[in-house]
C-alpha cells in the first residue's frame, strides 16, 4: 500500500516542533503541581503537626529555644521547620495537617545537589535554578569538553516503583528529547560515562548494581534520582532495602522527587557534568 | 441477607460438603459486591473443596499467607502466646460469590498439600508465602526461592531450569537489561533462534512492602501500598481504600466516586497509550514510538494539570479524595482527551496498514484461551485470548455501576490481539474521561471514616487496572493499623503466564512478546 507509506511519511511533517526548550527555558509546570512544599515562617507556629504526618520523615522541625533563655543552634537562622527534599515525596500530608495553613506546596521542581546535606539547604534558599537557563550551549560545551563529544547515560533500576523510570524513559520522547544536549542512553555499562540510578537498593540487586557500576569505564559519574534512591522514600526502613544508593557507590549528584520530572532529572545531569572530575573512584561497600 | 446469598451460600456449602465428605461450615463475610463467603477448613480438605469449587468454574485469585505475628497485630492472643500462622485460599465463583478458605496450620509446622497440581495459577502464590511465611505447601513441584534471593539455607541456591539436548544453548538475559526498564532475569534455552524453554526470575525489585506495612496506620500505609507500582497508584490505592471502606462501613461521597473512575481511566489510558508506542519499539518501528511517545507525554501533562503529580499518586485515599480534583485541569480535560484519543487511533490505523509492522505481530507471542484460563491470566492478555473478563464489568464498584464501559476482546491471542484490545480500550477510556470530566458530582470529596476497623476484621477488594484485576486483602490490627496486606497485582498473576507463552517463538521476538503483556515488575516484586 504506497500510499499508505507515504501517509506515514507526511503526517509527520504536518506536526508543529514539540520540542522543549528546557534548560533555556523553565519547565513547563501546570497551575496544579506539586513541587517541593513551602513553609510560612510568618504563620509557622513550629507546632509539629507536619512532620507527625511526613510518611518519610522528611521535615525536621526547628531546635526550640531552652529554659535558661539560650536558643539552640540555628535557631535563629530559621526559627521554621526545615524540610529535606531528598526524603519528600510531594504527599501534601504536611499541607493537610497544618492547622495554621502556613505549609503550600510550591511549584518547585528544579532541586538537584551535590550532597545530602546540600538537599536540606537548597530546599531552603529561595528558589534559583543551580544551572544558568542562557546557557544551553555552556552545557553543551562541558560536555564536550568532559566526555569528548557525549555524555552517555546507562540506567540502573535499583528498586525503583517504576514511576522514575518512567520519568527517565520520558526524556527520550520528542518533548525532553536530551539527544537535543548530546545526551544518550547506551545499553552496556561499559559504554557509559554516567550512571543514572532509580530506586531503593534492594538486597537482591546490590551485587548486580555493583557489577554494573564496576563495568564503566573511569573517568565517571552516578547521578541518582528520585526519594528513594536518595533515602529509601516511603520504603525506608524496610529490612529488603538499602535506603537508597549511596552506601553502594560514590554519588555526584541527587535529584530529589517522587518521582522527579524530566525537567528535574536533566537538571540533575547538566549539573553532574559541570563537577570537576573526581581523582579516585572508591567503592565503599559491597561484597567483594 | 439477600434471598440470592442465601441460596448460594447453600449450594456452596453442599458442594463443600459433597466434597470433603463432611458438613463445611460456610458463612457471609464483607461487604464486596457479590459477597463474600468465608469457609474454615482442614489443610487436607482444601485441596478437594477447591477442586469442587473449581467444578463450578471458579478462578484463582490469591492465597494469602500470614503468621502468628500478623495474628498477633490483629488482635488474636496476648503477645506471649503463639499464634497459629494460617493460610487463606481466595477463589471467584464467575457471576457468583468470592470464596476464602480459611486453613489454620500448626504452630510448629505449618504445612498443608499444595494446591500448585490442581491449580496452576497458585504456583507463584504459594512459593512466595513459602519464602515470607515459612509456609510449606507440601507437594508443591517448584519450590525454588522467587522472592528473597538468598535464603537463609545457602543449601538451596538458585537454580536455572534449563532444556538439554544437542544444539540446545543457554541464553542468560539480565537482571540489568539494557533499555530503560526495571530488572528481571530470563534464561532461554533455545536451539537456532528458537526458544524451548523460558525460566523467568524476578522479585530483583522486592522491597519488602507488605512486611514493611503490617503493624502500621491505615494513613501511614496508604502511600506505601500507592507506591507499590510507580504507573498503577490510582489502582493501588483504590483498592486499599474500597478495602478499608469496607471494613469501617464509610460510603465515600459522590464525587469522589465518580472521580475515582476518571482518574482510573487516565490511568488505564495513558498506559495504553504509552504501551501502544513501546509494541512498536519492539519492532524498532519509530514512527509509532515517536508519535504515540508525544501523545502519552500529553496525557501525562493532563494528570498534572488534574491532580498536581503526572502519575497521579497522592490522590485516592480511604473516605474519598485526599486532594480533590483541580477545577482548572479539569475544565478542557474532555475536549483534549477526545482529540489525543483521535490522534492516537489515526496513527494506529496508519501502523496497522503497515503489513512489515503487522507481520511481526501476526502470529507471534500466542496465547491459547485454555492456557490462559489454566494459569490465570487477566486483564489484556486474557481479553485478547477470547476470555470475557474485566472487573469493571463482572463486578462493578463504586461510580462503575453508572459508567457504560465497552466490552472489548479479540480471540487470536496473539502480539496483534493483544494491541487490538489495547486500542480500543484506550478509545472507550477517553470516552469515559470525556463524559466524566463534564459531569463530576459537586460537593465533598471525601467523608471522614465512619469507625475503626474490628480487629482481625478481613476485606477484600478489587479493582480493574491498566493490566488487569489487582486485588487487596486487608486484615485490620488493633488501634486502627494494618495486620496483615496483600496486594495480588495484575501482574503478579500475568508473568507465569509470559514465561509459558514465548516457548516456540523467537529470541528477538521475546521484547516484543513481553512489551505486549505490559508487565510491572514493581507491582509483582513489591
Amino acid at each position: 500500500m504506497p500510499l499508505d507509506i507515504l501517509r506515514r511519511l507526511i503526517t509527520p511533517l504536518r506536526d508543529p516542533v514539540a520540542t522543549s526548550r528546557y534548560p533555556e527555558a523553565a519547565p513547563l509546570l501546570q497551575a496544579a503541581t506539586r513541587g517541593l512544599p513551602e513553609i510560612d515562617p510568618a504563620r509557622c507556629e513550629n507546632a509539629g503537626a507536619c512532620a507527625e504526618v511526613c510518611p518519610t520523615d522528611a521535615i525536621e522541625l526547628a531546635p526550640v529555644a531552652s529554659p535558661d533563655g539560650e536558643s539552640g543552634e540555628g535557631a535563629q537562622a530559621a526559627d521554621k521547620p526545615s524540610i529535606d527534599a531528598g526524603k519528600c515525596v510531594v504527599c501534601a500530608a504536611c499541607v493537610l495537617a497544618c492547622p495554621n495553613g502556613a505549609i503550600k506546596m510550591s511549584s518547585r521542581v528544579e532541586l538537584a545537589s551535590q550532597s545530602l546535606a546540600d538537599l536540606v539547604e537548597r530546599a531552603a534558599a529561595p528558589g534559583e535554578p543551580a544551572i544558568d537557563r542562557a546557557a544551553e550551549d555552556r552545557a553543551r560545551a562541558q560536555i564536550l569538553g568532559r566526555f569528548g563529544r557525549s555524555l552517555h547515560v546507562r540506567h540502573l533500576d535499583a528498586g525503583s516503583c517504576n514511576g522514575c523510570d518512567w520519568e527517565v524513559a520520558a526524556l527520550l520522547n520528542s518533548y525532553h528529547d536530551v539527544q537535543r544536549l548530546g545526551i544518550d542512553f547506551v545499553a552496556s555499562p561499559r559504554h557509559a560515562d554516567l550512571l543514572l540510578v532509580t530506586g531503593v537498593m534492594t538486597a537482591n540487586l546490590q551485587e548486580a548494581a555493583r557489577r554494573t557500576y564496576e563495568a564503566m569505564p573511569e573517568p565517571r559519574l552516578v547521578v541518582a534520582i528520585g526519594a528513594c534512591a536518595i533515602s529509601g522514600g516511603v520504603f525506608a526502613g524496610s529490612p529488603q532495602t538499602r535506603n537508597g544508593v549511596a552506601g553502594a557507590f560514590p554519588v555526584d549528584v541527587f535529584v530529589p522527587g517522587c518521582p522527579p520530572r524530566p525537567e528535574a532529572i536533566i537538571e540533575g545531569l547538566l549539573m553532574a557534568v559541570a563537577l570537576p572530575p573526581r581523582t579516585a573512584d572508591v567503592v565503599v561497600a559491597g561484597p567483594q | 441477607m439477600s434471598n440470592v446469598m442465601a441460596t448460594t451460600m447453600l449450594s456452596v456449602g453442599e458442594t463443600l460438603a459433597t466434597a470433603v465428605g463432611h458438613p463445611v461450615a460456610v458463612s457471609v463475610a464483607g461487604g464486596g459486591a457479590a459477597g463474600e463467603l468465608v469457609a474454615n477448613v482442614s489443610p487436607e480438605d482444601l485441596t478437594a473443596a477447591t477442586g469442587a469449587l473449581l467444578g463450578l468454574g471458579a478462578r484463582h485469585l490469591m492465597l494469602v499467607a500470614y503468621d502468628g505475628d500478623s495474628a498477633r497485630r490483629a488482635g488474636a492472643a496476648p503477645a506471649p502466646a503463639p499464634t497459629a500462622p494460617a493460610v487463606e485460599e481466595v477463589l471467584a465463583v464467575p457471576d457468583g460469590p468470592i470464596v476464602r478458605f480459611r486453613v489454620e496450620l500448626p504452630v510448629g509446622d505449618p504445612a498443608y498439600p499444595s494446591l500448585t497440581p490442581l491449580v496452576p495459577a497458585a504456583q507463584w502464590d504459594e512459593r512466595e508465602a513459602h519464602d515470607l511465611y515459612g509456609i510449606v505447601p507440601t507437594g508443591h513441584p517448584d519450590l525454588r526461592p522467587l522472592v528473597i534471593h538468598e535464603p537463609a539455607a545457602p543449601a538451596e541456591p538458585f537454580r536455572s531450569f534449563v532444556a538439554h539436548g544437542d544444539g540446545v544453548y543457554q541464553l542468560p538475559v539480565g537482571p540489568i537489561h539494557a533499555g530503560i526498564i526495571e530488572p528481571g532475569h530470563f534464561r532461554f534455552s533455545a536451539v537456532g533462534e528458537s526458544v524451548l524453554y523460558l525460566d523467568a526470575r524476578l522479585f530483583y525489585t522486592h522491597r519488602g512492602l507488605e512486611r514493611l506495612v503490617e503493624g502500621r496506620t491505615l494513613a501511614e500505609a496508604l502511600p506505601i501500598v500507592e507506591r507499590a507500582c510507580g504507573v498503577c497508584t490510582v489502582t493501588h490505592a483504590t483498592v486499599f481504600s474500597q478495602a478499608v471502606e469496607q471494613l469501617t462501613g464509610t460510603e465515600p461521597p459522590p464525587r469522589a466516586l465518580a472521580a475515582r473512575v476518571l482518574l482510573a481511566e487516565m490511568e488505564r489510558l495513558y498506559n495504553h497509550v504509552g504501551d501502544l508506542g513501546n509494541i512498536c519499539a519492539g519492532v524498532g518501528f519509530n514512527f509509532g514510538v515517536s508519535r504515540l511517545g508525544w501523545q502519552k507525554e500529553r496525557l501525562l501533562r493532563l494528570n498534572e494539570a488534574l491532580t498536581g503529580h503526572r502519575y497521579l499518586m497522592g490522590v485516592v485515599a480511604p473516605g474519598g479524595l485526599r486532594l480533590d480534583l483541580d477545577e482548572r485541569g479539569l475544565l478542557g480535560l474532555g475536549p483534549l482527551v477526545t482529540e489525543i484519543e483521535h490522534e492516537v487511533r489515526s496513527t494506529v490505523r496508519l501502523l496497522v496498514r503497515s503489513d512489515g509492522f503487522m507481520n511481526r505481530l501476526h502470529g507471534t507471542g500466542v496465547l491459547t484461551r485454555e492456557a490462559a484460563l489454566r494459569l490465570g491470566a487477566l486483564g489484556v492478555a486474557a481479553r485478547a485470548s477470547g476470555l470475557e473478563m474485566d472487573l469493571r464489568l463482572d463486578r462493578p464498584a463504586g461510580a462503575y455501576r453508572d459508567v457504560y464501559v465497552p466490552q472489548v476482546g479479540a480471540s487470536a491471542g496473539d502480539v496483534a490481539a493483544r494491541f487490538h484490545v489495547r486500542a480500543q480500550e484506550a478509545s472507550g477510556s477517553a470516552a469515559i474521561v470525556a463524559r466524566l470530566a463534564d459531569s463530576l458530582p459537586f460537593g465533598d470529596a471525601s467523608v471522614p471514616l465512619a469507625g475503626d476497623p474490628k480487629p482481625g476484621a478481613v476485606a477484600l477488594a478489587g479493582a480493574e487496572g491498566p493490566r488487569g484485576a489487582s486485588w487487596l486483602w486487608l486484615m485490620a490490627g488493633v488501634d486502627g493499623r494494618v495486620a496483615r496486606v496483600h496486594l495480588r497485582s495484575a501482574s503478579f498473576a500475568n508473568w507465569p503466564v509470559v514465561a509459558s507463552v514465548v516457548p516456540g517463538n523467537l529470541v528477538p521476538d521475546f521484547p516484543l512478546i513481553n512489551k505486549s503483556f505490559e508487565l510491572c515488575y514493581a507491582c509483582t516484586d513489591r
